[in-house]
C-alpha cells in the first residue's frame, strides 16, 4: 500500500510533466496544474499514514529493468551536459560531467556487477517530513506559478516564453525530489540528486540572456562537485563494505563509514550552498521567483540538510561532526551578517536562507537529540514561512517593477493583502513565539551542551538577524505619502496559496508539539533511544505569547479612535505635500526621504563573502581530511 | 518565585520604576550642582502627559506601542515568576520590535531614525544578554530563574566577565548616556526625542511606564549576580544604577559604531574568556 503510494508520487509528477512538455498550449496549465498538484498535495498528506508506525519499512521494489533504465538516463543527462558545456566551452562542467560518467560506468560494469540490494525504497518519518513538505509546499508553489509566469511574460516580454518547458521541469524536479527522499539504494538516491542538479540548472537559465546563463553554470559546477562527491563516497563505502543501501550503512561501525559519511556531508553542503560554496545560490536568484521559491529555497536545498541530518547520529560526539557544525555556524554566522547590506529583496531571502540551511547543518553537525529535533523542526519552519516570502516578494515585483526593500514603504496601503502575509512571513522568521525562533532556542540549548563556543556564532547571527528582519517590516508598515491601493496582478488561485502558506506559518506554531510529538520525536526515538521534548511549562508561555499576538490585529478595532491626526515633525514648516516637504533655512521647498541603515562598512558583502569563503574552504577541506583519517 | 511575585511586580513596578526615574533626576541633578526636581516628579509628569490630547500623524501608530507595553510588562512577569531566562529574553526582543515598528508606523524622519537606531541598539545588546542566560546556565546547570535565584553562592564569583558585559550594555536598556542613541531623558532632547518624537499624550505616558517595567525587569538580571543574599542583592543593585548614573553624567553620546564595536567586543572578549574558563572547570 504504502509503496504503491511512493510509486505514485514518482510516477505522477512525471506523467504531468509529459502531459506539459507535449501539449504546447498556454490554455491547458490551469487544467493541468492545479488539479495536478492538489492531487500530489492530498497524496503526500497520505503519507502521514505512516508516522504512526514505529519503525521504517524497507521496500524491495525490485523489478528487472528499473537498473538499466537508470544507467541510460544517468548517460543521456551526462551528454546533454556535455553538449550544453561544449558549446559554452565550460571546461570545468565538461570535466566534472565526463570524470561522474566513467566512475559510474567503471563501477556498473566493473565492482558493482555483483551489487545485491534487499531494498531499493523505504520510508520512515524523516522520509514522510521531507514527502509532505516537498508535496504540499511544492504543490502550492506550482499552483501559484501559473499566474506568476503568465504575468512574468506579460511584463518581459524580451524572454521567450518557453513555459512548456517550464512547468515540465517544475514537474520532473518534484518527481525526483519524492524520489530522493524514499530512496534507500544510495545509487538510486544519487540519480534523483542529479537530476535536481540538473533541474536547478535549467531552470537558473530560464531567461537566456547572459546573466542568467553564466549562473546557471556556476550552480551547475557547485552542484556537479557535490555530485561527484556523493558518488566517490557511495562507491567508496560499497568497494570497503559491500553496502549500498542507507539502513545498513547506518547500522555499520561508526569507524568504518566515517569518510564516505564526510564525503556525502560535504555533497549536502554543496547542495545547500554552505560557504565556501554558497555563491551558486545567491546567482540563482536570477530564475523566475516560484524556482527561487521551489527549488533555492523549500525544498531542493533543503535535500542537501537532509542527508547531513540523517548521518547526525554518525556524526554526534566525532571531529568531523564538530567541523561541519563550524562550517554550519560560520555560514550561519556570515550570511546573516551579509543580509543586513542588502537591499534587493530576493537577495536579502537567498542569503537568509543560506543562514539557516547552515543553522541545520550546525545541528546535524551536533548531532545530539535535541539538536536533530531541532534541525528537523526548522525545515518544516523555515520550508514554510520562506516559501510565503518568495511568492509574495514575487508578488510585489510584478505589481510594482521592484523587489528593492527600499521601494517596498508604504507596502501596508498599497498592497495591504500581500503586505500583512510579508509580516506574517517574516515573524515566522525571526520573532518569538513563531517556529523558527523555538527551533533556534533548542538549538542554542543543544549547542551549550556540547561546546559553549560554538553558540557565539549563533548567538551573534541571530542579534543580526533581527537587525535586517525588522528593518524591511518598518519599510513595508512605513506610510511615507498617500499612495493607490492596487493588488490586480495577484489572481484568485495565488491569493489561495499565499493565504494557505500564512495560515500554515501561524498554525504549525500553534500546533507543532503535535507534529513533533507525531513525526520527529518517533524518528529520534528511534535512533538514539531516548526522548526529547520543550517541556510543557514553557510550551504553555509559548501559546500564551502567540495567542497575544496573534490578538494584534484586534486592535484594529480601536483604529483611529480618540486621536487627533496632524502634520509629522520635519525640522521646518510643513509645507505643500502633508507631511512630505518643508520650508528649509532659506525658505525653499525641501523634499521628505526616508532610507533604512545598511551598514556597508561593516556588512559588504564582498568582504564578509570573501572571509566566508576563506573560513568555509579549509573547514571543508578539513571534514574531508579528517574523515580520511 | 512563582505566580505570586508576577502579580506583585505587575503592581509594584511601575511605582519602584518611577521612583527610580525619580531618584535618577534627583541624583543627576546633584552631580550637576543643580537641586532638581522632587522624586515625585516623574509621576507627576506621567499623570499630566494622561490629560493631554493624543496627537499622532498615522491612525495606526499607537497599536504597536500598546503591545509594547504588554509585552514588556509580560516579559518583566515571566523573569520575576521564575521562568525560563532565555524565553524571557525572546519576549524582551518581541516587546521591542513592537516599540521600534511604533517607530517605523508614525513616519516621521525623526522617529524614523530613531526606530533604526533603536534596532542597532537591540543588535548591539543581545549577545550579551544572552551570553548572560548562557554563563548562568553553565555553572546553575538550569535556564530557570527560580533555579538560578536559589543557586547557593554568588554567580559574580564565577561570572566576572559576563557581569562586565553585561554592565556595558546597562545604559542602552536605561537609554542613558553614552548609549542614548535611540531617545534620551536629557533636556536638551525633549522636544525632538529620536523614536517617540511623534507620540504624545496617553501614549507618550504609557511608553514610560512601560520603561520603569523595564528599569525593573533590567535590574532584576543584575541582581541574579548577587542572589543568594537578599540584602547584598538589594545592595549592590542600587550600586549598579549608581554606577550608571556616574556614567550617565561623565560621558557624552558616542556614534553607533563605537556602541556596536564596543558592545560586541565586551561580550566576546570579556564573555568569551568567562565562558572559556567555565568549560575549563567542567560544567554540567
Amino acid at each position: 500500500m504504502m509503496l504503491s503510494l511512493i510509486v505514485f508520487l514518482i510516477a505522477f509528477p512525471l506523467i504531468i510533466a509529459l502531459i506539459l512538455g507535449a501539449v504546447r498550449k498556454s490554455s491547458i496549465y490551469p487544467v493541468v496544474i492545479y488539479p495536478a498538484s492538489v492531487i500530489l498535495m492530498i497524496a503526500s498528506l497520505g503519507l502521514i499514514w505512516h508516522g504512526a508506525k514505529a519503525k521504517a519499512s524497507l521496500f524491495p521494489a525490485h523489478t528487472n529493468w528499473v537498473e538499466p533504465t537508470i544507467l541510460i538516463i544517468e548517460i543521456l543527462i551526462a551528454v546533454y551536459l556535455l553538449l550544453l558545456a561544449f558549446k559554452r566551452k565550460d571546461m570545468v562542467v565538461t570535466g566534472f560531467v565526463l570524470v561522474q560518467t566513467a566512475l559510474l560506468l567503471a563501477f556498473h560494469y566493473g565492482p558493482g556487477k555483483e551489487m545485491h540490494v534487499a531494498a531499493n525504497l523505504f520510508m520512515d518519518q524523516f522520509s514522510v517530513l521531507m514527502g509532505l513538505i516537498v508535496g504540499v509546499i511544492g504543490g502550492l508553489i506550482a499552483v501559484y506559478a501559473v499566474g506568476y509566469m503568465q504575468d512574468f511574460h506579460h511584463h518581459h516580454h524580451e524572454v521567450k516564453d518557453n513555459r512548456p518547458q517550464f512547468f515540465s521541469l517544475i514537474f520532473v524536479f518534484l518527481s525526483a525530489m519524492f524520489g530522493f527522499c524514499f530512496s534507500n539504494n544510495l545509487f538510486w538516491m544519487f540519480l534523483f540528486w542529479e537530476i535536481t542538479t540538473v533541474c536547478s540548472f535549467l531552470l537558473i537559465r530560464y531567461k537566456q540572456d547572459e546573466q542568467s546563463i553564466a549562473n546557471a553554470f556556476w550552480a551547475l559546477r557547485w552542484n556537479l562537485l557535490g555530485g561527484l562527491a556523493f558518488l566517490v563516497g557511495i562507491i567508496f563505502l560499497y568497494l570497503n563494505t559491500h553496502v549500498a543501501e542507507m539502513d545498513k550503512m547506518l547500522l555499520l561501525p561508526k569507524m568504518l563509514i566515517l569518510l564516505p559519511v564526510s564525503l556525502l556531508c560535504f555533497a549536502g553542503m554543496t547542495k545547500s550552498a554552505q560557504l565556501p560554496f554558497s555563491s551558486w545560490l545567491v546567482g540563482a536568484m536570477v530564475a523566475p521567483t516560484p524556482v527561487s521559491a521551489l527549488l533555492h529555497s523549500s525544498t531542493m536545498v533543503k535535500a542537501g540538510v537532509y542527508l547531513v541530518l540523517r548521518f547526525a547520529s554518525v556524526l554526534e560526539g566525532t571531529t568531523v561532526g564538530l567541523l561541519v557544525a563550524m562550517v554550519g555556524g560560520v555560514t550561519f554566522l556570515v550570511a546573516s551578517f551579509i543580509c543586513i547590506s542588502q537591499n534587493d529583496a530576493k537577495k536579502v531571502l537567498a542569503y537568509s536562507t543560506i543562514a539557516n540551511l547552515g543553522l541545520v547543518i550546525l545541528c546535524a553537525g551536533i548531532g545530539s537529540p535535541e539538536a536533530v529535533w531541532a534541525g528537523m523542526l526548522l525545515i518544516v519552519f523555515h520550508a514554510i514561512s520562506k516559501g510565503l516570502l518568495f511568492l509574495c516578494v514575487g508578488s510585489v515585483e510584478n505589481q510594482t517593477g521592484s523587489r528593492q526593500i527600499e521601494d517596498m514603504s508604504g507596502l501596508v496601503v498599497r498592497m495591504p493583502k500581500v503586505a500583512v502575509m510579508i509580516m506574517i512571513g517574516i515573524a515566522g522568521m525571526f520573532l518569538a513565539p513563531f517556529g523558527m525562533l523555538i527551533s533556534k532556542w533548542v538549538v542554542l540549548r543543544a549547542v551549550i551542551l556540547v561546546n559553549p563556543l560554538i553558540s557565539f556564532l549563533l548567538i551573534f547571527g541571530s542579534a543580526a538577524t533581527l537587525f535586517f528582519w525588522v528593518k524591511w517590516l518598518g519599510k513595508v508598515i512605513m506610510v511615507e505619502r498617500e499612495y493607490k491601493t492596487n493588488e490586480s496582478t495577484v489572481v484568485k488561485a495565488q491569493w489561495l496559496v499565499l493565504g494557505s502558506l500564512a495560515a500554515m506559518t501561524i498554525l504549525i506554531c500553534a500546533f507543532f508539539a503535535p507534529v513533533a510529538g507525531f513525526l520527529v520525536e518517533p524518528y529520534i526515538a528511534n535512533i538514539y533511544h531516548q526522548v526529547v521534548s520543550l517541556g510543557s511549562g514553557n510550551m504553555i508561555i509559548v501559546a500564551i505569547m502567540l495567542t497575544m499576538v496573534c490578538m494584534f490585529p484586534l486592535t484594529f478595532l480601536d483604529y483611529g479612535k480618540g486621536v487627533k491626526v496632524v502634520d509629522a515633525y520635519l525640522g521646518g514648516a510643513n509645507t505643500g505635500n502633508k507631511s512630505m516637504q518643508f520650508l528649509g533655512s532659506l525658505r525653499d521647498v525641501k523634499d521628505m526621504d526616508m532610507k533604512n541603515y545598511y551598514l556597508q562598512d561593516y556588512f559588504s558583502e564582498a568582504r564578509l563573502m570573501r572571509l566566508g569563503v576563506l573560513v568555509g574552504i579549509l573547514f571543508v577541506i578539513a571534514v574531508v581530511l579528517i574523515g580520511a583519517i | 518565585m512563582s505566580l505570586f511575585t508576577a502579580i506583585l511586580y505587575v503592581v509594584l513596578a511601575p511605582l519602584v520604576g518611577g521612583l527610580i526615574s525619580g531618584l535618577d533626576r534627583k541624583i543627576s541633578a546633584r552631580m550637576q550642582g543643580r537641586i532638581g526636581p522632587p522624586i515625585l516628579q516623574p509621576f507627576y509628569d506621567v499623570g499630566k502627559l494622561f490629560k493631554k490630547e493624543n496627537l499622532v500623524v498615522r491612525r495606526s501608530q499607537n497599536m504597536f506601542m500598546t503591545f509594547f507595553v504588554i509585552l514588556s510588562v509580560f516579559t518583566g512577569a515571566l523573569f520575576f515568576a521564575g521562568g525560563d531566562l532565555l524565553l524571557v529574553i525572546f519576549a524582551l526582543t518581541l516587546a521591542g520590535v513592537f516599540f521600534v515598528l511604533g517607530g517605523y508606523k508614525s513616519s516621521s524622519p525623526y522617529s524614523f531614525i530613531g526606530a533604526q537606531r533603536e534596532t542597532l541598539q537591540m543588535m548591539s545588546y543581545e549577545p550579551a544578554i544572552i551570553i548572560v542566560a548562557v554563563a548562568m546556565f553553565m555553572v546553575t546547570g538550569s535556564f530557570q530563574v527560580k533555579d538560578i535565584v536559589s543557586y547557593p553562592r554568588p554567580l559574580i564569583m564565577d561570572l566576572p566577565g559576563v557581569f562586565i558585559a553585561f554592565l556595558f550594555i546597562l545604559p542602552i536598556k536605561f537609554r542613558k548616556s553614552p548609549f542614548d542613541l535611540a531617545t534620551s531623558h536629557h533636556a536638551h532632547q525633549e522636544i525632538v526625542k529620536g523614536i517617540t518624537t511623534e507620540f504624545s499624550g496617553r501614549t507618550l505616558a504609557l511608553i514610560e511606564i512601560a520603561h520603569w517595567y523595564e528599569y525593573v525587569f533590567v535590574l532584576g538580571v543584575g541582581y541574579l549576580f548577587f542572589a543568594n543574599s537578599v540584602w547584598v542583592g538589594l545592595l549592590m543593585t542600587f550600586l549598579i544604577f549608581e554606577l550608571l548614573l556616574i556614567i550617565d553624567n561623565a560621558t557624552a553620546r558616542v556614534r553607533w559604531q563605537w556602541m556596536l564595536v564596543g558592545s560586541w567586543g565586551m561580550a566576546f572578549l570579556a564573555g568569551g574568556v568567562n565562558i572559556i574558563f567555565l568549560m575549563m572547570r567542567g560544567y554540567p
